[in-house]
């Protein structure tokens, strides 16, 4: 009997619509295993009954003769910062438990028009805000993975660390994500699945919870290159609804899909060789650079001189992003409410937001509205701002000369649940390779390229031009045929 | 340069996020760390740098000026934009009494 939950997207797509098999089959496959997989606490709430229906009317529409989707059949996990009819969005915070949207985000909407069904909506660190999903209201999230020899329980990354577990453990073949400074590629790194951010503006921010506007950007998380193309091709395109969405047509990318690089010159940043880096870490870079240059890709030294100022810049624009977007969870209009006796509307606020957010949430609106307040504004805020504008350049220097950029995509492989929550700084050092091209806006994805000597997975990194997925997805493709990367997590759950 | 506690008291007052004595003990160094972390960005010179924008660079889009231009979005939704208060009595989100 075939493992549905063992197929890739593509090949469940293909298969349901040559009749090897019915999308019904698939998604009863998949509710299973999302029913069976509580252990790992991936999903926050899941909806067979949403998976079926679409699963149901995929085969009907088959059965009637009419085309299909290229999402038709799949099932897949929903990341709880997109608004779903009617099924809770929290984004796993308590302030939000219980909203049930009267309306449904952009991005999910397209995937289900695409033929895709809802297995459920993953946990996540609380708002996005997180490296290792430990933030969540609704508990930690488990990785499926384990380091030899220990029992451990080891983090899926964040903050998509509920998509990056289900994906890994083979609850479900692809998952939505969001990034704003790495969330889709590192928990997609250290799970050892694929993830990419798309060009700032390609997916339509509406109806997704809102972190930090000017860097939030959706992107899908699979087991292959092919798959996260084809789901991304899906998700993205022009939205009136979003102001910051790029109206430009979307360009079948899994279509265009070529590993060859010949003619194509790859740069690597001299500044992401840190001090005291991870040998592992290291080696697998080096392996990627010769994987590219067997793809017939060029490769050269490139500086991108203010890469060790992004990550305190981002750590002053995005607080105070979210600082004024989570300024609307009064207890007002929705969510939670805590009105002590015979208080007053002002006293409410701050009770129901002290009782409703967590402690990172909290750390970050406190950071945030200090940036911004009077007095701190130019100091912190507007030179932040500087700093960025002068990061994008530094990307748009070497863009003369390279056509995408390679680096590792986390400084480490996972670590334990536990091991950074007491240093809110360390756990923000994770994220020190992707934030960069958060911050110009820039395409880029993790592909899984080996594991370390204690079992774990590790990703490598790709960036690409502005608007240039093509680019980026290629050389992941390049890299994805050279790893064989098949490893997968031993079921413990 | 580092925040005091009756700083981040006030800060959390202007967040409206209640915050009591244990938790202000708490976030106090932590603050501290990020922001002396941050501090580093004063090494650049950003003399002649203008802030960024827009990192895409986008011309602002207006839309048409008519009455429910998009019906998910325009008007006529009351029972939805009220479906999930906490509070909602004859139409209106409910609130405590805000005037004495």
């Amino acid at each position: 009997m075939t493992d549905f939950t063992q197929m890739g997207l593509k090949a469940i797509r293909d298969g349901v619509a040559a009749g090897d098999f019915t999308a019904r089959e698939v998604a009863e496959a998949h509710n299973d295993a999302v029913a069976a997989a509580s252990e790992l606490n991936a999903f926050i709430v899941a909806t067979p009954d949403h998976a079926l229906a679409a699963a149901d009317k995929v085969d009907a529409a088959r059965a009637a003769g009419e085309e299909l989707g290229p999402m038709a059949g799949v099932p897949i996990g929903m990341k709880d910062l997109f608004a779903t009819k009617g099924v809770q969005t929290a984004a796993a915070s308590h302030i939000l438990e219980g909203f049930k949207p009267p309306y449904e985000s952009t991005v999910s909407q397209k995937l289900w028009d695409a033929g895709a069904g809802m297995l459920g909506k993953l946990n996540m660190d609380q708002f996005a805000m997180g490296s290792s999903n430990e933030t969540s209201y609704f508990g930690n999230v488990a990785s499926p993975w384990k380091k030899l020899g220990s029992n451990a329980t080891l983090t899926p990354g964040g903050s998509s660390g509920g998509s990056s577990a289900a994906v890994a453990a083979r609850l479900c073949p692809a998952a939505t994500g969001t990034d704003t400074g790495g969330s889709i590629r590192q928990p997609a790194a250290i799970t050892g699945i694929t993830g990419i951010k798309p060009t700032y503006g390609r997916c339509s921010r509406w109806g997704i919870v809102a972190f930090a506007s000017s860097l939030d950007q959706a992107g899908p998380m699979a087991r292959s290159v092919e798959d996260c193309a084809i789901m991304l091709g899906a998700m993205a395109g022009f939205d009136p609804k979003d102001s910051t969405s790029i109206d430009a047509p979307v360009p079948d990318w899994a279509g265009a899909l070529d590993s060859n690089l010949e003619g194509k010159t790859v740069g690597i940043p001299r500044e992401y060789h840190v001090d005291g880096m991870d040998p592992e870490i290291e080696a697998s870079w080096e392996q990627g650079k010769q994987w590219l240059r067997d793809a017939g890709a060029k490769v050269v030294d490139i500086s991108l001189p203010h890469t060790k100022y992004a990550l305190p810049a981002y750590y002053i624009i995005a607080p105070a992003e979210a600082s004024s977007n989570l300024a609307r969870y009064d207890g007002v209009r929705y969510g939670l409410r805590d009105l002590p006796e015979g208080a007053g509307l002002q006293d409410m606020y701050a009770a129901t937001r002290s009782d409703g957010f967590g402690d990172e949430v909290k750390r970050r609106i406190l950071i945030g509205t200090y940036v911004l307040s009077a007095g701190f504004y130019d100091a912190y805020y507007t030179q932040a701002q500087k700093v960025r504008t002068l990061v994008q350049k530094d990307f748009m220097d070497v863009f003369e000369q390279v056509d995408v950029i390679l680096t590792p995509t986390t400084p480490t492989a996972a670590f334990a649940l536990g091991e950074k929550t007491d240093d809110p700084l360390s756990m923000y050092l994770n994220d020190v390779f992707s934030v960069p091209a958060s911050l110009a806006g820039l395409p880029a994805m993790s592909v899984p390229a080996t594991l370390t000597q204690d079992g774990l997975p590790l990703g490598l990194h790709l960036v690409g031009k502005p608007m240039d997925e093509q680019g980026v997805l290629n050389a992941g493709l390049a890299i994805e045929q050279r790893a064989g990367f098949t490893a997968q997590p031993e079921k413990w759950w | 340069m580092s925040v005091t506690r009756e700083e981040v008291a006030k800060i959390a007052s202007l967040a409206r996020i209640s915050m009591d004595e244990a938790a202000l003990d708490h976030m106090v160094p932590e603050l501290n760390n990020i922001l002396a972390f941050v501090e580093q960005l004063g090494e650049v010179d950003t003399s002649a740098v203008e802030p960024m924008t827009a990192v895409i660079p986008q011309e602002q889009r207006l839309r048409d000026d008519v009455v429910d231009a998009d019906p998910l979005t325009g008007g006529g939704r009351r029972d939805d934009v009220l479906a999930n208060a906490p509070v909602a009595e004859h139409g209106f989100f409910g609130v405590p009494k805000v005037i004495e």
